[in-house]
């Protein structure tokens, strides 16, 4: 008989930086470009309705993974511009920054897209959307009660993930 | 900052929650039972357990990657030895072996030696058509599915039938990449 200890999500989070200021907004899509999750934290200014929004930044991350990878100059396969990629193969973008905002990306083999939208002096996110990406995984993938491929509307997941955002950057 | 090196099937068993041996293999068998009294027909019992495990398979994948930081395979034969080292380990406790690859590397078989799943378990003479384990067949097209492979999944030997180990044959069909869901028309 076989019997083990218990542990909490792992791995556990990486320490906070700066403390201060939330984030932004997160987005997370699906493999089929369906946005699961959008959150808003502090966001001034809506120019697009919420579909086009979400098309829009689906749109961008698709062609900027594209770009990068068949701009890569390590890289000795240069198939054709527009070719579909699959996620995770060659080399893959992970943030961009501008002058008011840095947005952080994150995607999985399993063509899961995390997207967060920071202040610009915000440090390398990557474990942090690990992080975020086994939340996900505790609180949605294994809820019995979400259909995948379906808007998010678990609410331990919401609260854990503002917990989680509040303490980083 | 470099990327987490993927972590061993080993440590991660180590890390996660772990539930009662005896209770997995009791809770399945008598999902089994019941799935066999409610639809009576042997073959409809190896479908539903299919389909339970590709449901499974498609949540798996999530937990499976998010725990183990693999990256995505270079080729098949990567992805073989990555659910037999690391998926089975992680999930199950036990670990397989690949074996049998054909010449194109699209086909390879799976061999378990030792199965929780089966454990107290004999096939009445009335079940002998009985895929006792197509759960776990399920679970690796699910999951494969999500990471964009399409494969089909079959057993080529069962210990419940008398053979010596329990083998997998892993198929690849096709590779899919991930199309742009939107039309060019905004």
């Amino acid at each position: 008989m076989q019997f083990f200890g218990g542990s909490d999500i792992s791995p556990s989070p990486p320490p906070p930086t700066a403390s201060g200021h939330n984030a932004h907004m997160m987005y997370i899509f699906n493999r089929s470009g369906i946005c699961l999750l959008y959150r808003e934290w502090n966001r001034p200014l809506h120019t697009l309705n919420a579909q086009q929004d979400h098309k829009l930044m689906f749109g961008l991350l698709f062609s900027l993974k594209s770009l990068t990878a068949k701009m890569d100059p390590t890289s000795a396969d240069k198939g054709n511009l527009g070719v579909p990629q699959l996620p995770g193969q060659g080399c893959s973008f992970h943030s961009f920054r501008t002058n008011t905002y840095k947005l952080s990306f994150m995607e999985t083999p399993s063509g899961m897209k995390i997207i967060l939208l920071t202040h610009p002096r915000t440090g390398d996110l990557r474990e942090s959307l690990k992080y975020i990406y086994n939340l996900y995984v505790e609180y949605v993938v294994k809820n019995p009660l979400y259909a995948p491929g379906t808007p998010i509307r678990c609410d331990l997941f919401n609260t854990s993930l503002d917990q989680y955002v509040r303490s980083i950057s | 900052m470099a990327p987490v090196a993927p972590r061993s099937g080993d440590a991660i068993f180590a890390s996660v929650e772990h539930v009662n041996a005896e209770l997995f293999t009791l809770t399945y068998g008598a999902i089994v039972r019941q799935l066999l009294t409610d639809l009576e027909e042997v073959e409809e019992v190896n479908k539903q357990l299919d389909q339970m495990g590709y449901n499974i398979g498609v949540r798996l994948i999530d937990e499976f990657l998010a725990k183990s930081s693999v990256s995505r395979c270079v080729d098949f034969k990567e992805t073989a030895d990555v659910i037999a080292k690391v998926g089975f380990k992680m999930f199950l406790g036990v670990s397989a072996s690949v074996s049998n690859w054909d010449a194109d590397g699209t086909c390879c078989s799976i061999v378990l030696e030792d199965n929780p799943l089966v454990d107290f378990v004999e096939l009445p003479d009335t079940c002998q058509g009985l895929y006792y384990c197509n759960i776990l067949s399920g679970v690796i097209r699910g999951a494969l599915e999500m990471v964009s492979m399409k494969t089909e999944v079959t057993w080529v030997r069962d210990m419940l039938r008398g053979d010596d180990a329990f083998e997998l044959q892993v198929k690849l069909l096709k590779q899919v990449p991930e199309e742009y869901p939107y039309k060019d028309d905004e």
